[in-house]
């Protein structure tokens, strides 16, 4: 469903959930407790995979450069050249790319996959903790359901990372994770993006105000959910002074004051105000995301990108000053007040401004199949607006720009040599309604073959009807 | 809007041309119709009608001549079934005519009385090729749950060229829902629905009553539950589709359309048999609940293959009807016909909904005429002119109004 009511339903089917308080774990910190980066720990490993050589396409190298009747080699999951008459090496996996278009996979830096999978019942809706408005405690990747059978449609549509958010009813959502799609695994750990930094999912406007103002509780308003925001990092601010105060000796002698009882959800907020954990904020309006941009200011951290920024072209001079990104709908509107001024080239206006970062995002286990045709949308109603946008430049809304929104553009999101190979070959030009995935290889190992039988990795849809008859 | 009032605003937006005779020449003309496409093809408009459609038309005294060439020309765009003109935002507390609470008014529900020619959703619906939907409320609390108006995308007064156009009836687990949570109870709730309704209004005045329905719905189900009207009904799953099979044989005067239909293509033969058509979400390939464990993204094709009317539908919102044509792109890439994806958004809906001499160019068609920069079922296309009713429609609405003021370029 290509329609606003899939955030919708998901936001009020969390609201049927039954409250539960979460309580504060009072162990005390050894070290630095915010980002908890050793906690959960990612077991990902790469399938190993024969070295793979796609000979003769047209590649969009993801930065923005396009090159015809070009060959694209990989082994050992990294990328081991992009240019002409390479050389395989022994054992590879030729592959013709001749009328194929070859680029980096997609990555979704907003997706609810695995936390509202399918299919959603009152059960599977675990991706909104709407108990309180500030919920920085909890982490999307703890209600990550692997046996989703959204992560292999995904996979399909040429996706080789996404971003897990928790929803946005609280102004505070709690901590993001980033994930290799990976099927047929049992836990969470196994699909976490090694060393891909986490996010704290933030959310403006209509969401917060209306699920605590109906409990007659802050937030009811957008000042209170200014309010909010401010008194969470001031709180964070004085928590980080403690915890650096414990640490170190006072000049007079005596010994460090102790350290204040660990709290999870200050844990959160201080990583943020130490770089640590980067902020993705749901935030539909200009001038809510303007009031963003100074709260960061005042506390000092920065904002990654704002998510589903349905006004961002009102703005984009100031979200790339401060270098911000910008998620984006293709042509999502009306299904709420603040989603009223959607125009269809805002995308290629974020990207228009000088250092312009423009993403194309899902926030839909349907939209996530097909971002590349939500990206030619974008990149032709561009220019019909006049705007001079080539087809690899829109790649780079798939893939560079959501990386470096995520942390993760070191390790992907180009066909650089050296970077995982995250490789995705198009059947045509994938900036279109016809292209389809025809292979997709994840860390240079396939992942996805067009056509290929196989019985579904979710254990969900195992011995169901769908993949068992008719096939 | 503090710039322009709603009232002027909706006049600047929405002022068609007037009726006049058009030619336009050298197109890549879909008739949809036996004379298939024709490359380098004319067609001459003449008031509100397609007088002509062929190669080398000559251009008539006093023809305006627009210039198709390297275009296509097809016929408009159908969106079924949408909630478009029901509200201008549909959340957010704001006024939102789909939604009906409460079981005073349901199957009686008529989107065609709430239908709003003004709302901003036409004219970003019709710049993109729709000219013409089908529109129903969204899910009150029975199982009949409101009736269905087709609708002109002009925004004039008067758009609505077809009420009582059908019947919507929830079955499947919508259907459940609305009878207790289980199927169990829903068969016979419809046959005692239908039974009120035709055996309205004896049993109301004599004081009986319905069994499930008011004396309010039983009126507006009567000629639906006669035979003398289409029912659209929700329905998903295989199981439920036989049902709906089975249950259509012992009642053979009642016409329906399947709506939903993701796992259809699991009996598409024996839907083919029944002669029901089937109006599919062609992105829906996820099982999202436990009617929906057998969908897949070629249902589209694997139905027309096996002789099923297919109607490409949207998600049924009140802005994304024009999502429609992405529908039929992504059902192309995905095993259907160019052809048949194009008439499933075009001339099998104004079949299936009764709506004559639309979805088609021929001489007598309506001139609802589309011209495109390139395919349009490929996401990267736009028209470049829309004809409704033979009258040009401006390519403009509230979100190129919004897009031209914070154009990068503006200065």
């Amino acid at each position: 469903m290509l329609s606003g009511k899939t955030t919708w339903a998901a936001l009020m089917s969390g609201l049927a959930l039954t409250a539960c308080a979460s309580t504060g774990s009072t162990d005390t910190p050894t070290t630095t407790p915010a980002a908890s980066a050793s906690a959960f720990p990612s077991t990902y490993v790469r399938r190993e995979y024969r070295p793979v050589l796609i000979r003769g396409a047209t590649v969009f190298d993801g930065a923005g450069a396009e090159f015809a009747n070009t060959d694209v080699m990989f082994e050992n999951g990294r990328i081991t050249g992009v240019g002409q008459n390479l050389t395989a090496p022994a054992g590879a996996e030729i592959i013709d790319g001749a009328g194929k278009f070859v680029t980096p996979g997609i990555i979704d830096a907003h997706s609810h996959l695995g936390d509202y999978p399918s299919p959603g019942i009152q059960a599977n809706s675990d991706g909104n903790e709407v108990t309180q408005p500030n919920t920085a405690e909890v982490w999307a990747e703890h209600s990550v359901w692997p046996q989703d059978p959204g992560f292999q449609r995904a996979v399909a549509g040429g996706i080789t990372a996404l971003h897990i958010l928790p929803g946005s009813a609280n102004l505070f959502g709690g901590r993001g994770t980033t994930l290799r799609p990976v099927l047929g695994v049992a836990t969470m750990q196994q699909m976490k993006f090694p060393n891909a930094p986490q996010s704290l999912k933030m959310a403006c406007g209509e969401n917060p105000s209306r699920v605590y103002g109906t409990r007659n509780q802050s937030p009811a308003t957008d000042m209170g959910n200014v309010a909010g925001w401010r008194q969470a990092f001031a709180r964070a601010t004085e928590y980080n002074r403690n915890l650096e105060r414990s640490r170190n000796r006072p000049a007079n002698g005596g010994d460090a004051p102790r350290a204040p009882d660990r709290d999870l959800e200050l844990d959160t907020l201080a990583g943020v105000l130490r770089g640590e954990i980067r902020v993705q904020w749901h935030c539909y309006r200009a001038n809510e995301m303007a009031i963003g941009l100074d709260i960061a200011e005042e506390f000092d951290f920065e904002v990654a990108a704002f998510h589903h920024a349905v006004e961002a072209y009102k703005i984009a001079d100031l979200l790339a000053e401060h270098g911000t990104c910008a998620a984006m709908w293709a042509d999502w509107w009306g299904f709420k007040m603040e989603a009223y001024d959607g125009i269809r080239e805002n995308i290629p206006f974020v990207d228009a401004a000088e250092n312009g970062c423009a993403i194309v995002h899902s926030d839909s286990a349907v939209g996530i199949q097909r971002l590349n045709q939500e990206a030619a949308k974008a990149m032709a109603d561009g220019r019909r607006a006049g705007l001079e946008i080539t087809r690899a430049h829109a790649w780079t809304w798939l893939s560079r720009n959501p990386a470096r929104a995520l942390g993760i553009e070191e390790e992907t999101g180009t066909l650089t040599v050296g970077k995982a190979a995250d490789v995705v070959v198009w059947s045509a030009d994938p900036l279109s309604s016809y292209a389809v995935a025809e292979r997709v290889y994840m860390d240079g190992a396939l992942a996805h073959e067009r056509g290929a039988s196989r019985l579904p990795p979710s254990d969900f849809e195992l011995g169901q009807t769908a993949w068992s008859t008719g096939q | 809007m503090k710039w322009l009032s709603p009232a002027l605003l909706a006049l600047a937006l929405a002022a068609p041309a007037a009726a006049e005779t058009v030619l336009i020449r050298d197109g890549r003309v879909i008739t949809n119709t036996q004379a298939g496409v024709i490359e380098g093809g004319d067609v001459l408009i003449v008031d509100n009608q397609v007088r002509a459609v062929g190669a080398n038309i000559a251009a008539p005294q006093g023809a305006r001549v627009v210039d198709a060439a390297g275009k296509w020309v097809t016929p408009g765009v159908f969106a079924a079934v949408s909630q478009i003109g029901l509200s201008e935002i549909s959340g957010s507390g704001a006024p939102n005519d789909a939604s009906i609470e409460g079981e005073l008014v349901s199957a009686a529900a008529d989107a065609g009385a709430a239908f709003d020619h003004t709302v901003t959703a036409i004219p970003v619906t019709r710049i993109e090729g729709v000219t013409r939907a089908a529109i129903a409320p969204g899910g009150p609390n029975t199982m009949f749950s409101g009736i269905g108006a087709l609708v002109s995308m002009s925004g004039q007064p008067g758009s609505v060229f077809r009420d009582d156009a059908f019947m919507v009836l929830q079955m499947g687990e919508a259907g459940a829902n609305r009878t207790g949570g289980s199927r169990a109870a829903y068969w016979p709730a419809l046959e005692a629905a239908l039974r009120d309704a035709r055996e309205y209004p004896g049993r109301y005045r004599s004081g009986q009553g319905g069994a499930v329905l008011n004396e309010i719905d039983a009126q507006a189900v009567q000629p639906f539950a006669q035979g003398r009207g289409l029912i659209l009904v929700n329905v998903e799953s295989a199981t439920d589709i036989r049902r709906l099979i089975q249950f259509k044989r012992r009642n053979p005067q009642l016409r329906f359309v399947i709506n939903g239909g993701s796992e259809a293509w699991e009996i598409a033969d024996e839907i083919a048999a029944s002669g029901i058509p089937v109006m599919i979400d062609t992105t829906q390939n996820l099982p999202g609940n436990f009617e929906q464990i057998g969908s897949r993204l070629d249902n589209a094709a694997i139905l027309s293959r096996a002789g099923v009317q297919v109607i490409i539908a949207s998600a049924g919102d009140a802005h994304q009807p024009r999502l429609v044509l992405q529908q039929a792109g992504n059902a192309v890439a995905n095993g259907m016909d160019w052809d048949d994806a194009f008439a499933s958004i075009t001339s099998v809906p104004a079949d299936v909904f009764g709506a004559t001499n639309l979805g088609v160019l021929r001489a007598g068609a309506t001139a609802d005429v589309v011209v495109w920069d390139g395919d349009p079922l490929e996401v990267k296309s736009a028209p470049t002119a829309v004809f409704i009713d033979g009258r040009e429609q401006p390519l403009t609405s509230r979100q190129t109004l919004l897009r031209d003021r914070y154009h990068p370029n503006r200065n």
